[in-house]
């Protein structure tokens, strides 16, 4: 399984200032006024794993009601992909800081 | 004198806008809350900034309603309070509890006009969790509001007339449209037809929609049963047995499903509504009279009060504003309200018949393997309800299975699961869908942070 092949495919060009978050300690590039779901999903295959059984999850409804695409934030918050902006400098995870530590 | 009554509108799509528009002609100030980043609800998104998007091209036959209603909105901004990306997370005392911003107030409030929209009605079958499976409701949101298309090669699933306008919509966006299945027979379609005649414009323009996908050679089935997707940690297929019974195998790396829409009513829960099961759309509604009036101050507009798509939600959204002006005591212009009475029951009419057209498929969800995975929050399975009811449960209640399995006790509060959830239930107790009860609503309707919920006083 590829994680870098984007689930979601650009069918309509963005203007607007580029900008760099990063996910999972990768670099991820965005345009402001995307949301944050958008961005990653463009060029990843998920957003994050489960907490029971760690399968990938990439979100369901896109629309703030199913709360599946919440994605980590580097302090330890949490953040709904589908209903907030992406944001110059962000430092997301797929996972709870602490949990690669944890699994080993 | 004048009026100092607090009125405050919940829901900035064309329910909201309407009732919000029709209450500022009357003098008063209003208070418009929003979870949207944007006004327009789900179905009139804006497209978000920077977005190269032909919105006119991809609404159709609805780009002037869509356009209008944004214009209007643009007009009535100066005069009202308007709150985007606000949650509202509970009701109690005529007080409503916000978060915007990770900052919690409070809003007193003298009459609510609740206009809170639907989402989608989901049935879950094996796989539906692999990242790729999205509602048909998100597919069109990520096009509308991200100009994206939810995979290459995107099979629809479901059954709602939504299925053909979406897979056309991905196509006209170079999207290729693997399959359009629906769950209902052909005959089921069929016996619908004098009701959705009522409605030919509406009739014509869904044919086309399907006739435009046939002529492009879009597989489009009927009577299929939803069986399993395909795949290693994301969607490859969609299978699936035809009408006839034959096992079939669609390649694709995305599915949209939708069964219709499922009216979010937690605040209305939380105000005061009444529920009732409603044996058309399966699923509880909220009670309410012909202008929206649901308890004392309460009133609900829109599909949040009873799905009737755009045109009923701007019919609604009036009504209900007239509704608050009458009890107000305040005049209102009989002649439009009886009118727009007319107008709002002739159109969820429609929605009933559609309803019956486009089934929810109560003997598939039944009879769905114990495999399958039911409540996507907490990862329940189908057969750990059957299991806990066959031996523990004693009289079947279905927040009793709720607490003795976690399904449905989840992040989404059995948003997703619940309609699926009460068919299970039902099915294994063997009695009538509404005898097996109703998931309650909590507050906060919504995940919040701790901190914010703290705050309020």
């Amino acid at each position: 399984m590829d994680d870098h092949a984007g689930q979601f495919v650009r069918a309509v060009s963005r203007q607007g200032p580029r900008i760099t978050l990063q996910f999972d300690g990768e670099a991820v590039e965005a345009s402001e006024g995307e949301s944050l779901l958008a961005a990653l999903l463009t060029q990843r295959s998920f957003l994050r794993r489960s907490e029971f059984g760690g399968e990938p999850r990439a979100g369901f409804c896109l629309m703030g009601a199913c709360q599946d695409c919440w994605v980590w934030s580097d302090t330890g918050g949490r953040l709904r992909a589908c209903t907030t902006d992406a944001t110059a400098g962000m430092v997301l995870r797929s996972q709870p800081p602490g949990v690669d530590a944890l699994r080993g | 004198m004048p009026c100092v009554a607090e009125i405050v509108v919940v829901g900035a799509g064309p329910a909201g806008i309407n009732a919000t528009e029709r209450l500022c002609a009357h003098g008063h100030r209003v208070v418009l809350v929003d979870e949207g980043r944007q006004a327009g609800g789900q179905g009139y998104r804006r497209a978000s900034p920077g977005l190269a998007l032909d919105m006119a091209a991809l609404m159709g036959t609805e780009a002037g309603k869509y356009e209008a209603l944004h214009a209007r909105f643009a007009r009535l901004l100066p005069q009202i309070d308007y709150r985007p990306q606000t949650l509202v997370w509970a009701v109690e005392d005529r007080t409503l509890h916000l978060v915007q911003a990770g900052v919690a107030a409070t809003l007193r409030f003298d009459a609510l006009v609740l206009a809170t929209g639907a989402m989608d009605k989901i049935a879950p079958f094996q796989g539906w969790t692999l990242p790729g499976v999205f509602t048909l409701g998100g597919a069109q949101v990520a096009l509308k509001d991200q100009g994206c298309l939810i995979g290459r090669r995107v099979a629809f699933l479901g059954s709602s007339p939504l299925l053909a306008l979406a897979a056309a919509q991905y196509r006209k966006l170079g999207g290729e449209v693997v399959v359009i299945a629906d769950t209902t027979p052909f005959a089921g379609k069929l016996a619908a037809l004098p009701a959705l005649a009522r409605s030919p414009r509406t009739l014509w323009r869904g044919l086309s929609y399907l006739g435009g996908a046939m002529l492009a050679g879009v597989p489009v089935l009927h009577g299929v049963t939803p069986v399993e997707v395909g795949g290693d940690g994301h969607v490859e297929a969609l299978i699936l047995r035809d009408r006839r019974g034959r096992e079939r195998r669609f390649p694709c790396d995305a599915i949209a499903l939708g069964y219709g829409l499922k009216p979010e009513t937690q605040l209305a829960e939380l105000a005061g509504a009444t529920l009732r099961f409603d044996e058309a759309f399966r699923l509880w509604l909220p009670q309410c009279d012909a202008d929206g009036r649901a308890a004392p101050g309460l009133y609900l507009a829109g599909d949040g009060a009873a799905i009737g798509g755009a045109d009923a939600a701007e019919a609604s959204g009036g009504l209900a504003a007239m509704a608050v002006l009458a009890d107000l005591g305040e005049p209102v212009d009989e002649r439009a309200r009886l009118a727009l009475r007319r107008r709002l029951a002739w159109l969820r009419g429609f929605q009933k018949g559609l309803a019956r057209a486009f089934a929810w498929p109560v003997a598939q969800i039944r009879a769905l393997p114990d495999e399958a995975m039911l409540c996507r929050c907490e990862e329940i399975r189908i057969g750990e309800i059957r299991q806990a009811m066959a031996q523990q449960l004693g009289p079947v209640e279905i927040n009793r299975v709720k607490a003795m399995t976690r399904c449905g006790m989840g992040r989404c509060q059995g948003r997703v699961c619940g309609p699926a959830l009460q068919e299970i239930v039902a099915g294994a107790a063997g009695i009538a869908g509404e005898q097996a009860g109703r998931l309650r609503a909590q507050a906060p309707i919504k995940p919040i942070a701790l901190c914010a919920a703290g705050e309020a006083p």
